[in-house]
């Protein structure tokens, strides 16, 4: 069971664990990402993300296809939303249960590493200051007190 | 010569001011000839040395062939999550 979501509204993870969750998955495992209030010493307000949102889609169903043929008999669900979103709302969830917890664990350490990899999904940072910065994972960090 | 339809996002939509710009390549062209085509038009010099390619929503490695009737779109470094 596969079932990935680009999504605009709150992302709810006991929908999500509720998805996932059988009479055959002895564990489930449970990741969230949120938005964090400070990012390289800066202090943030929110962060608009944006995404090309048909290929998100399909890469992250080709990214759970990959967990599922890793770790077999592993079920997901994850969705990513897109917006701006405020301090600790949920930016990112990942559901997977399996019978054992091995996999469980490490399917949805793999999910979210690869999402990170290769999701086309960006954000831009605001913070408190005004400014507007859109994250550049690749650029070498310039700590504030240098900037 | 022909004209390709290239998607944008998020820093490269910003620099090069649209979500989508047509760019004008010899025929048969590759991914090569879009960004070469992009760095002449207004906001092109904000382009990495190798930016990525998909085409039809998938990523492309290397030089590869393009054409119209394709979704070509150049990706900014990602960071989702």
């Amino acid at each position: 069971m596969i079932r990935c979501a680009v999504v605009t509204e709150s992302i709810d993870p006991a929908v999500l664990l509720a998805e996932v969750t059988t009479r055959a998955t002895g564990a489930t495992t449970l990741f969230v990402g949120t938005v964090r209030n400070v990012n390289e010493g800066r202090a943030v307000t929110g962060i608009a993300y944006s995404a090309y949102s048909a290929m998100a889609l399909e890469e992250m169903e080709r990214i759970a296809c990959e967990a599922a043929q890793q770790f077999d008999g592993v079920r997901v669900a994850m969705e990513h939303r897109v917006g701006l979103l405020v301090l600790e709302e949920i930016s990112v969830a990942i559901a997977v249960a399996h019978a054992r917890r091995a996999p469980a664990m490490d399917a949805s350490r793999f999910i979210i590493e690869e999402l990170k990899r290769r999701l086309p999904v960006w954000k831009q940072e605001h913070y408190v200051d005004g400014e507007r910065v859109w994250v550049d994972p690749t650029a070498t960090p310039v700590p504030v007190s240098a900037a | 010569m022909t004209q390709l339809q290239v998607l944008l996002f998020a820093s490269y939509a910003d620099a090069f001011g649209a979500s989508t710009v047509t760019v004008t390549v010899p025929e048969p062209a590759t991914s090569a000839d879009v960004v070469t085509a992009l760095r002449t038009l207004p906001g092109g010099n904000a382009l990495p040395a190798a930016p990525v390619i998909a085409v039809d929503r998938r990523y492309t490695r290397g030089v590869v062939p393009v054409h119209a009737g394709q979704e070509i779109a150049l990706i900014p470094p990602v960071a989702g999550g």
